[in-house]
């Protein structure tokens, strides 16, 4: 259990962390979703005891992360993967870790089996690929066996294989009881991992929900229909109590009924069909749709401040999914599922 | 994905408590696993042993032909010139034990797995002055017993049932220790091998050459004091107390009581600054 309490880190006058409170529960894996610069890496060091909060604190199972006893046996955390030095072996990295916390040297070949390193493990680290370095990374969070993990962008670098490994062992971590609080800022990658969210714009906490409620609560129930007759499907619809707009590129953009209920009101008035596709959002949507405002006035607020990081760039690259969505939501280019 | 590791999470599970000795294993491990560990003392053992060789060769060459006078001849003092290229290599290596970990990012994993920063310094600290003795001993009694041996026949040695003598070369070793410890603090201060490097520079050669090169008595004093300048009394004092120089045990002192200043603002910055 990971607690945050009012925490806030400045930079100056640059708030980086704002005023986060939350509680990332045990038997679950968390997402703490947010671009590039929304503070997570910050938040996450702030729990770990590397960064010191400008106010506020975050303890782990009621105690601050240096008062810890042995702190690998309870914590994990996979920061950046190549923050290493690479004069040194795999193995030999990991029985530094294991030996300042009072764990066995053995406990080293050991993790290494589970990530599927033991095969490099007299190798030097310098010459890891980024993937590789990631694996060696999540081996040191395994090494004391520890009932809370952190993982900071771990697919960052992992090749599809390696990514699906990682879903599979955050998940497996979760039902084994533990603590797991990962970061992204891929959307997509959030709803195939995580159950729970958090979700950070500048610093600030904006969500903090069930997954499927994200989407719920981001999502109107849409369908999109062409026919023959959209002008006298329209008026059918309404007077079943729907609500109709122009589709973007032709049709009808249906909410507040079902699919089914177009079909019968196409029936029952004789219009041929020529397209009904039920519209369902996708996470990146349904968090635009959440988030929409304090993202933007967030970032007005904050536009020329030069800390070095990169603007609030969203997630997948930017094919126009997020900028093509206008307010009232209808169909992006990736909606359809 | 069962079984992911050796034992189920539980809360209840017996907490054990990791201490001082463990940060100490794990430095110990960290130093030993470098190769950067290894070149180091292996270039200071040959600047030192190897240096020494040469330079009590070239000074017994110059007393037989007379360049040097009987009453100049210092055998002790020859035997140990070399230690100043050796704090160089010290200097580097007391850099790197922390440097090397901020330049990298390994920092960060090592102050997650001993958040105590107390603690992690001492380690560091300890791990560093044993290394550092140890070799340096060895490098400070090679340096002068080769030198005694390369004087060769006819040229006065200096021996070590002089007590001035063994101080010096015991002091030798206990200098480098300080040196390397000093360059340690200031690699916690500024977190760059570069950057610690160029302050020694600056503290053990070019304040002290410019102080010395300008004729102000009151520079003269600086020099007396200057912690490096003191410091270096314990080993190459070895003949009658100048007055323009401290004491070689006080000399030490300035210089060991400038290093724990040194650490204890590495360690305040190290508490209060993020890693």
């Amino acid at each position: 259990m990971i607690v945050a309490e009012h925490l806030t880190k400045s930079y100056g006058a640059t708030r980086a962390v704002d005023d986060l409170s939350f509680t990332v529960a045990p038997g679950r894996v968390t997402g703490f979703l947010g671009p590039n610069g929304a503070g997570k890496t910050t938040t996450m060091r702030m729990i770990l005891g590397l960064d010191m909060p400008t106010s506020g604190r975050a303890t782990i199972n009621g105690r601050l992360y240096r008062d810890l006893p042995a702190p690998l046996t309870e914590v994990g955390a996979l920061l950046e993967a190549k923050a290493l030095q690479g004069g040194r072996t795999a193995r030999a990295h990991l029985e530094v870790l294991a030996l300042s916390n009072g764990l066995p040297k053995q406990r080293a070949v050991e993790v290494l089996r589970l990530v599927g390193l033991e095969q490099v493990a007299g190798r030097r680290i310098g010459n890891f690929s980024l993937g590789m370095s990631q694996r060696l990374g999540v081996a040191a969070a395994l090494l004391g066996d520890p009932h809370t993990l952190l993982f900071d962008e771990p697919v960052n670098g992992l090749d599809p294989e390696g990514i699906q490994w990682i879903r599979q062992l955050m998940q497996g971590l979760a039902s084994e009881g533990r603590t797991v609080l990962v970061s992204s800022h891929l959307m997509s990658e959030m709803a195939l991992t995580a159950e729970h969210l958090l979700v950070i714009g500048r610093g600030r906490l904006i969500v903090d929900a069930g997954i499927d409620e994200v989407i719920r609560a981001g999502s109107k129930q849409a369908v999109l229909v062409r026919s023959r007759d959209d002008a006298a499907l329209a008026g059918r619809l309404e007077a079943a109590g729907a609500a109709v707009q122009p589709g973007p590129a032709g049709g009808l953009v249906v909410t507040g009924v079902e699919s089914g209920v177009v079909g019968e009101a196409a029936l029952t008035g004789a219009i041929v069909i020529e397209e009904l596709t039920p519209q369902r959002v996708s996470l990146e949507e349904a968090f635009m749709e959440l988030t929409r405002g304090d993202v933007e006035f967030a970032a007005g607020a904050l536009a020329g401040v030069a800390d070095g990081r990169a603007p609030a760039g969203w997630g997948p690259p930017p094919n126009g999914s997020a900028a093509a969505t206008p307010p009232a939501r209808r169909s992006g280019p990736g909606g359809q599922a | 994905m069962t079984a992911v590791a050796s034992a189920p999470a539980r809360p209840d599970r017996p907490v054990r408590h990791a201490g001082l000795v463990d940060a100490l294993r794990s430095e110990w491990a960290k130093m030993i696993t470098l190769r950067s560990t290894w070149i180091t003392l292996g270039v200071a053992i040959v600047l030192g042993v190897g240096g020494s060789a040469g330079i009590s060769a070239a000074a017994a060459h110059a007393y037989r032909q007379g360049h040097i006078g009987p009453r100049g001849w210092q055998p002790a003092q020859v035997s140990l010139i070399s230690l100043f290229f050796v704090q160089w290599a010290m200097a580097v290596l007391g850099a790197l034990v922390i440097t090397g970990e901020y330049g990298s990012g390994m920092i960060r994993n090592s102050l997650a797995a001993v958040p105590r920063r107390g603690r992690f310094l001492a380690a560091k600290a300890a791990v560093l002055t044993v290394v550092v003795f140890v070799v340096g001993e060895v490098i400070a009694f090679g340096s002068f017993l080769l030198g005694q041996v390369m004087f060769g026949s006819g040229v006065p040695q200096a021996t070590l049932s002089n007590g001035a003598t063994l101080r010096a070369v015991i002091g030798a070793g206990l200098y480098l220790t300080a040196i390397a410890l000093l360059t340690t603090g200031l690699g916690f201060l500024v977190r760059a091998t570069a950057a610690a490097m160029a302050i020694i520079v600056g503290l053990l050669f070019i304040f002290p050459i410019i102080f010395g090169a300008i004729p102000v008595s009151w520079l003269k004093q600086v020099n007396k004091w200057w912690p490096t300048q003191a410091g270096q009394q314990v080993y190459s004092q070895i003949g009658p107390h100048a007055s323009d120089v401290l004491g070689p045990w006080a000399g030490f002192g300035i210089l060991c009581a400038f290093v724990a200043i040194v650490l204890a603002a590495a360690y305040w910055v190290l508490r209060t600054r993020n890693a």
